[in-house]
């Protein structure tokens, strides 16, 4: 009744293609939008920006990447963390190189440096496919963790081993480091991930997009109807790792204000690889609904239990949190492989014929 | 196959709709003191003792003394897991509720850590962790680590090494080999063993152990067998710790020249290699055992009572007793701010001049109940750390085995090193807030 498409005639090609054809959905971003862009900085807590939405933000936009690969080229990755590091360390060397520079146009700067790595690395991808070029991504993983720790230059040499923001000023408003307020933080990085998520949308639909499909689907046949295995591969390869690069160094700069090799370890790919499995192979919607549930089901699950009075012990909700993630992760496998997004999907198609479902 | 989506959809939606509750009210009249704990994860073997220590001994003043000054403590465990990410989540959740201090229990929070706490006027007390340079009590005025900085503890474990050998002399043409935790907590002694190793004429063969493979060392072993170092000096941590030693025994190495950090020094760490341990060196900065008068009243009025997660057998072990410490010296702070005050509920301000004008003396540890437990403490504005002494203590196959006397870092080569590399910290995150808090004079 409310979600219908009935009667919205399209007379132009133009309006036939648009990103969102159907007018609720039309109304349904928007509304997305305003609530993010003024809803949330207006009513939200600290607390609430600074650790739920700014990862959530990141984490997805991390996830897309990964989704453009995996979803989208059908190339796997385990990969990312160390891709991310690259954006991460690059943004540290770049806003330590040119200190005036403008650091919203080093943190876009940081991802082609990781597009750059991601693409050496996505070499092996014309010549190995699935799990063997799985281990090739491992091998850059550990290679690249292995360089964050071991060349001291990267970390300009601190004891520590450790990279710090400085505290980095746009027109006279701290938006790095610990005077930066979280909703300044959080309007950058929603403006960043909402216009590359607009520029993910509109790669996958297109050419390019199409072209990766191709390959994802049937690489043989993708070569035989003329498209170039070579280039469509390691085009993906260096725009999944610019999307992860730009996340990692949000989340040193933006988020965490601070990080070390450790944080961009093999952990953190799998982190991304469930968010993209549970959110949904193929899906840019997916990416945000992976990242929202694997980073905030353990926020949840930890406050629940005060919310509802009962008190348990920190480390009792940690560890159910372990057990429901692990659960939900086999649950989405065996029942809805397609993750979230598909359900979201269904779920859009039930409300098309709500309420006289034939 | 529609149940089953129907099932997944309303679980989904359930899980959404919990909201989150922002900030539980803490009650005025109490004192809110945060512990970042792990008990999870690979390093929860360092981690659990030392959780239920600091946990215990609060509940205890609370069951004994109605809590510090008449006012009770109240205590909240985050889990962290020893992941950065996890630690600052930790801490934004707390910082409403005005902490008087954080308590991190990793280097890496409490990097990440340092320049927040300044900013929210939040002291971190990181207990012979985390930043060395952090000890410049001018440039960091937010930031506690007594008794002793990573430095500190190489120059003692150098001391210790030289006293064996016959002097620091005689260290020439040794080979000492370094097995460390590669990330910051392991590589920051690294300035000061090479500039030892210049100085006295040892060479040093590093074996970095990356956290992914903390429980995979057996080739790293098989070059320490291969270099034969005269000494093996450790910083470990978590789960790379019962590896080491397991591993050192197994290549046979002479344990009894097998030396870590205080760190590296839990019951936990040693245990596992059976009687192959017997030998292996740690330094520790408390006494182990359970036989103080404080520890018996925390047996007394919590563990007894059923009113702890500690299993009886691990109280006195030495990271359980170095939680002890963690929270006494934390209790004393709080103790000295009420004093300096004359407020009976302080605010995290306060405690931390509290902790600036720290002392604690054998007296005040004698009436502490705990006679003998640790060197005296002294904090002062400027000297943030105090560069205590530790010892050096073995593992029998049984238990801990006081075997050094207390041993004082080397002061004059790491206090330059110091004041550069907070120096360099400070140049590096420029623009630093200057030091605005005065300074409390130490007559208390």
């Amino acid at each position: 009744m409310l979600y219908r498409e009935v009667g919205q005639y399209k007379t132009s090609y133009r309006a036939d293609q648009a990103l969102f054809p159907i007018l609720q959905d039309r109304i349904g971003i928007a509304i997305i939008l305003l609530l993010a862009f003024v809803g949330v900085p207006l009513t939200a807590s600290s607390f609430t920006v600074d650790s739920i939405l700014i990862p959530v933000l990141v984490l997805a936009l991390a996830a897309t990447g990964l989704n453009l690969l995996t979803g989208y080229t059908g190339l796997l990755s385990l990969g990312t963390g160390g891709f991310m590091g690259v954006g991460a360390f690059a943004c540290y060397k770049l806003a330590t190189l040119f200190p005036g520079v403008n650091i919203i146009v080093l943190i876009l700067c940081s991802g082609f440096f990781a597009a750059a790595v991601g693409t050496v690395f996505g070499l092996p991808s014309l010549r190995i496919k699935g799990f063997y070029l799985a281990v090739a991504t491992l091998a850059a993983q550990f290679f690249l963790s292995w360089c964050f720790i071991r060349i001291p230059w990267l970390y300009n040499y601190n004891v520590s081993a450790s990279i710090e923001v400085p505290t980095k000023t746009l027109f006279g408003l701290a938006v790095t480091g610990p005077t930066s307020s979280p909703v300044t933080r959080y309007l950058i990085v929603l403006s960043i991930v909402a216009v590359l998520t607009l520029v993910a949308a509109n790669l996958v639909r297109g050419r390019i997009g199409r072209a990766w499909m191709a390959v994802r689907d049937m690489d043989l046949a993708a070569e035989l109807i003329g498209i170039r295995l070579y280039q469509t591969k390691l085009l993906a390869f260096a725009v999944s790792s610019f999307y992860c690069g730009v996340a990692g160094a949000m989340m040193v700069f933006l988020w965490l204000g601070n990080a070390e090799s450790e944080s961009f370890n093999i952990n953190q790919s799998f982190l991304i690889l469930f968010m993209v499995i549970i959110g949904g192979l193929g899906s840019l919607l997916g990416s945000f609904l992976g990242a929202a549930l694997i980073w905030g089901l353990p926020i949840v699950l930890r406050a629940a239990p005060a919310h509802f009075g009962i008190s348990i012990q920190s480390v009792t909700a940690e560890q159910i949190s372990f057990v429901i993630v692990g659960a939900l992760i086999i649950f989405f496998l065996i029942v809805e492989p397609y993750g979230l997004a598909r359900l979201w999907q269904i779920g859009k198609q039930k409300l098309r014929m709500w309420p006289f479902p034939y | 196959m529609r149940l089953k989506k129907l099932v997944l959809g309303a679980a989904f939606a359930g899980v959404i709709g919990v909201s989150v509750p922002v900030s539980q009210a803490v009650a005025e009249d109490t004192l809110f003191v945060p512990l970042f704990t792990y008990r999870t994860g690979p390093f929860a073997n360092s981690g659990i003792p030392i959780a239920n220590g600091m946990h215990d001994y609060f509940k205890m003043l609370n069951a004994r003394d109605g809590g510090i000054g008449g006012v009770k403590v109240l205590v909240q465990e985050c889990e962290t897991g020893y992941k950065n990410e996890k630690g600052v989540e930790c801490y934004d959740s707390v910082k409403s509720k005005r902490p008087l201090v954080i308590t991190p229990y990793s280097t890496g929070i409490t990097l990440a850590l340092i320049p927040k706490a300044s900013v929210d006027r939040i002291p971190v007390f990181s207990m012979a962790y985390g930043l060395s340079a952090a000890a410049v009590g001018t440039d960091f005025p937010w930031i506690f680590n007594p008794p002793a900085t990573y430095w500190d503890g190489m120059s003692i474990v150098l001391k210790y090494i030289a006293g064996k050998e016959g002097g620091l002399a005689s260290l020439k043409g040794k080979k000492i080999g370094y097995i460390y935790f590669d990330g910051g907590y392991g590589l920051e002694p690294i300035p000061l063993l090479d500039q030892f190793a210049k100085e006295y004429g040892f060479s040093v063969t590093k074996y970095p152990v990356p956290p992914a493979d903390m429980q995979n060392q057996s080739g790293l072993w098989l070059s320490v067998r291969r270099d034969r170092p005269d000494w093996m000096i450790m910083w470990g941590w978590g789960a790379m710790n019962p590896t080491a030693v397991q591993e050192a025994a197994k290549t046979g190495f002479a344990m009894d020249h097998f030396i870590g950090v205080w760190w590296s020094g839990s019951e936990n760490d040693a245990r596992p290699a059976g009687a192959g341990g017997k030998g292996y060196l740690s330094l520790n900065f408390n006494a182990v055992g359970a036989g103080y008068p404080a520890i018996k009243d925390v047996e007394k009025y919590v563990i007894a009572k059923g009113n702890s997660q500690t299993p009886k057998d691990m109280v006195g072990e030495n990271f359980y007793n170095r939680g002890v410490m963690n929270s006494v010296i934390i209790a004393e702070a709080i103790r000295n701010a009420q004093k300096l005050t004359r407020k009976k509920v302080v605010d995290s301000a306060d405690v931390r001049r509290g902790l600036e004008t720290l002392t604690i003396s054998d007296e005040r540890w004698k009436q502490l109940g705990l006679p003998g437990f640790a060197a005296p403490i002294r904090v002062t504005c400027q000297d943030h750390n105090g560069h205590h002494a530790a010892y050096v203590q073995q593992w029998d196959g049984r238990k801990w085995v006081k075997v050094s006397d207390w041993i004082t870092p080397m002061e004059d080569k790491v206090l330059p090193m110091l004041y550069s590399a907070a120096n360099d910290y400070v140049s590096k995150n420029q623009p630093w807030p200057k030091r605005t808090e005065a300074c409390d004079d130490k007559t208390l």
